[in-house]
């Protein structure tokens, strides 16, 4: 076995590239830290991703709220993009951005669709009866099964989708002004580009 | 008016503080005999007016003082008394103050257990404390002062986050206080002795019980966070590598890698430098785990958006202390070592070889700790796109990193300081490596799922666990008494072996269905029926629940009845489950309910968490042996004055 691992003549000073380097690393990580600290009051830091983002929409085929004998499914929706936005009557953060979504519906930009989520379906037809349907159509998931496949944790959610069915946006929370116009419109700006772009050639 | 008593109380300490801290490192620094004798009654002033404040807290929430903002926020006339206390420290401002209150307690116990070391090493370990003080106490005061005034006054209050409406979590957070706090003790020491330029090694042994006790309370209010997730949050988990769960194991983790390198240093006097690193480490750590969970920095469960003010106030006030730290760490601690002194020098399979091996195989897992940890934050700056780092990576590294630790455990108290013959430990412990092994593979068999990870966990937790009662019958057998020490070191190895068992074979063989029920149905799991009897609707005392009837049996006997809860707080907010669970040595039976599906059926998670109890009862071994080892009579025979 091996004798002492010490060096023979200790030094007595550290080397100035180690306090160096030790130093930049300290202030990087300070750097880091005054980055989180400046942006710890936004409310929308912890959006997570959706692992969809880029990826196909999962398939699915989903009744109508209005008529559930009418089955709808993502291939009906191909050929446009859509907003595709989860609420249920028992959530009152979907009130709260009800308006907002229902001030950008009438704007005709993109088709918005409801997806109903985990709700009753009387409770979900008064609810739009009271507070207005901004939705093109509204698909009822009463189960939660293909809100699975969505990667849906909570109400109220939203996704865009382009015209050829790729998941492009996710926010998860009560859609604002701010995040309609620093998320939502950017992001389908960027859908719309892409589309007539392809059209053009 | 009371609540203004409680603001001038915090001045007071305030001021108080910047006594103890001032004028004792001047009177140190200078030799001038007054000014060092100020710390100890300094320090106790201080004591005297944080409890002060935090006894008006406590009084305005018990009166429900609604004209103070933090008491209107934090708590309503329906909350049960018991968390009207609790309720103190369950927000930002008064969670703060404890923080300060735990602080100012250990700077009074430091005050009055150390008589016997010299006057000026004892005001610069108070009055490093006190610095502390000073920056915890500017914090409150200037960006979280729990005494703000709302007028006017409403009426009735918010509510104390459901959360931590729960008796876990009432000691939770001042469990987990007192152990990062305490780190403060070995970390003023590492720095009183940096500013004086030498240590003395029977200084050091003063420290030692200290940081055992730090280390231990940590262990309790980790294990106790760890439980609360456990019934509380419906999922069964015991740990999800949340950011403030890392928060707090990585003080853990340094903390451990001290108290090893500690008793090295104290009786061979190696590793000189490198104790004083892990004790600034281990304190640092504490105070970022402070951070990232006040300032709102992370996303995590625990964290909801914050004031930058607050976040900022506490970062520069961290890059101060640690910094300044780091610094003198850097600048004097080269010329501490000393020469390389041959008398001190050990081969690799030593006891000190291992004790290296084990704070190395520490400090990394601490270091992957806290990249997992910040690797979001910067992928994030660097816009590399948001990630979450979760269980994948921890557990991964984790089982590089304590596979070795865990190998090596049992040779570590077995071997002899400075020189080992050859393969001596090696031999004497081929026996029960044996014994791990054919245990491991009767475990592979038996197991109707898991096999690997319980053959791992039966086959590592035998090994940890004879290793260390071979070696408590070696120290029996040679006719010598164990002292505390060794039987706090054994205790708290024997934790870990538990730890195993728990950790590893809840992995490998929990149960988990969810399944929908109607009244009277049954549902088969693990050697389990239990048979639903419907939900029915209670009444808190704050809250509207739906409670589930769930009998257990085991064969044809009925072994309990359980009531998982859905509760909905009266304060509104999201509907908390409290699970019903059938505790057991060998295993819980855990039930949760889900949703409701109508005709009086409900979505029902029933899990069988097979040793889910050893994880604590591990934790509290380890807790345990910290607190033993801390009372050693050794480190009462304090160093006469030289």
């Amino acid at each position: 076995m091996s004798d002492t691992p010490s060096a023979p003549n200790p030094p007595h000073r550290l080397p100035p590239v180690a306090l160096i380097i030790g130093a930049l690393f300290f202030l990087g990580l300070v750097g880091l830290m005054l980055y989180g600290v400046s942006r710890s009051d936004r409310p929308d830091r912890d959006s997570l991703p959706s692992a969809l983002i880029g990826k196909p929409a999962p398939a699915f085929s989903l009744p109508l709220l209005h008529d559930p004998a009418v089955k709808v499914s993502g291939r009906d929706l191909l050929g446009a993009p859509y907003l595709l936005n989860v609420w249920g009557s028992w959530c009152p953060t979907c009130r709260d951005e009800h308006p907002i979504l229902t001030r950008f519906a009438e704007t005709k930009r993109v088709r918005v669709i409801g997806y109903n989520w985990k709700d009753e379906r009387a409770d979900a037809l008064r609810w739009l009866e009271q507070l207005g349907n901004p939705y093109m159509v509204v698909v009822a998931d009463e189960e939660g099964r293909t809100a699975l496949d969505w990667g849906i944790a909570a109400a109220p959610e939203t996704f865009l989708v382009d015209d050829h069915g790729i998941v492009r946006w996710k926010y998860s929370g009560a859609i604002t002004q701010d995040v309609l116009d620093r998320q939502l419109i950017p992001a389908l700006e960027k859908v719309e580009a892409a589309s007539s772009g392809k059209a053009r050639r | 008016m009371l609540a203004e008593v409680g603001q001038v109380l915090l001045i007071l300490a305030l001021l108080a503080a910047l006594l103890q801290s001032v004028l004792p490192l001047v009177g140190a620094q200078r030799g001038i005999a007054p000014l060092v004798a100020i710390a100890r009654p300094a320090a106790l002033l201080q004591l005297t007016m944080v409890l002060g404040a935090f006894v008006v807290l406590t009084v305005a929430f018990v009166r429900q003082d609604f004209s103070l903002r933090y008491v209107a926020e934090n708590s309503n006339s329906l909350l049960p008394m018991i968390y009207r206390y609790s309720a103190v420290w369950g927000a930002h401002e008064g969670s703060l103050l404890l923080w300060t209150l735990v602080l100012a307690l250990w700077t009074a116990a430091v005050a009055e257990f150390s008589r016997r070391l010299p006057p000026v090493v004892v005001a610069r370990v108070l009055a490093v404390m006190g610095l502390i003080s000073v920056g915890f106490l500017a914090f409150l005061l200037f960006t979280s002062n729990p005494f703000e005034r709302l007028l006017p006054a409403p009426v009735e209050g918010h509510d104390l986050n459901p959360l931590l409406q729960d008796p876990g979590l009432i000691i939770h957070p001042p469990m987990l206080y007192l152990g990062y706090v305490g780190f403060s003790v070995p970390f003023a020491f590492a720095i009183a002795a940096l500013l004086d330029g030498r240590i003395d090694v029977r200084w050091l042994r003063w420290t030692r019980p200290w940081t055992n006790v730090a280390w231990a309370f940590l262990t309790l209010g980790i294990a106790l966070g760890s439980w609360w997730a456990y019934y509380e949050l419906g999922w069964g988990g015991w740990w999800f590598w949340d950011p403030v769960e890392n928060a707090s194991f990585m003080p853990w983790l340094a903390g451990a890698a001290l108290l090893h390198s500690q008793a090295a240093t104290e009786k061979r006097g190696v590793f000189v430098g490198w104790t004083l690193l892990l004790a600034i480490t281990a304190f640092a750590l504490s105070l970022l785990g402070t951070f990232l969970v006040r300032s709102g920095v992370l996303t995590s469960v625990h964290s909801f958006a914050a004031d930058p003010a607050r976040g900022l106030f506490i970062l520069v006030f961290l890059a101060l202390v640690i910094g300044g730290s780091l610094l003198l760490y850097a600048l004097r601690a080269p010329a501490m070592g000393g020469q390389a002194d041959p008398r001190r020098a050990y081969a690799l399979n030593s006891r000190e070889g291992l004790l290296l091996a084990n704070n190395l195989l520490l400090s990394c897992a601490c270091a992957m700790v806290l990249l997992g940890t910040l690797y979001p934050l910067l992928a994030d700056a660097l816009d590399l796109g948001k990630v979450s780092v979760g269980p994948p990576y921890f557990g991964t590294l984790f089982l590089l990193l304590m596979t070795p630790l865990v190998l090596l455990l049992p040779f570590g108290p077995l071997s002899r300081w400075q020189r080992e013959q050859g393969q001596r430990t090696l031999a004497l412990l081929a026996p029960w490596a044996a014994l791990a092994v054919v245990l491991g593979i009767i475990g592979w068999f038996m197991a109707p799922q898991g096999k690997l990870k319980t053959a791992a966990g039966i086959a590592a937790a035998a090994w940890v666990g004879a290793g260390t009662l071979y070696v408590l019958w070696q120290r029996l057998r040679g006719g010598g008494r164990a002292n505390a020490e060794t039987w706090g070191m054994l205790l708290a190895h024997a934790g870990i072996a538990v730890f195993l068992v728990g950790a590893l074979l809840v992995e490998a063989l929990s149960l988990q269905h969810e399944v929908a029920l109607a009244p009277g149905k049954a549902v088969e799991a693990g050697g389990y029926r239990l048979v639903f009897e419907g939900v029915d609707a209670t009444d808190g005392p704050n809250y509207h629940s739906d409670r589930g009837h769930v009998r257990v049996y085991r064969g044809d006997r009925e072994i309990a009845l359980l009531h998982p809860e859905k509760r909905m707080y009266a304060s509104g907010g999201m509907p908390m489950t409290e699970a019903g669970i059938h505790p057991a040595l060998g295993g819980d039976v855990y039930v949760a309910l889900g949703e409701s599906l109508g005709d009086g059926a409900w979505a029902v998670r029933v899990q069988v968490k097979p040793f889910v109890r050893w994880i604590w009862l591990g934790a509290l071994l380890m807790a345990l042996g910290g607190f033993v080892t801390a009372v050693d009579r050794r480190f009462r025979r304090l160093p006469e004055k030289s």
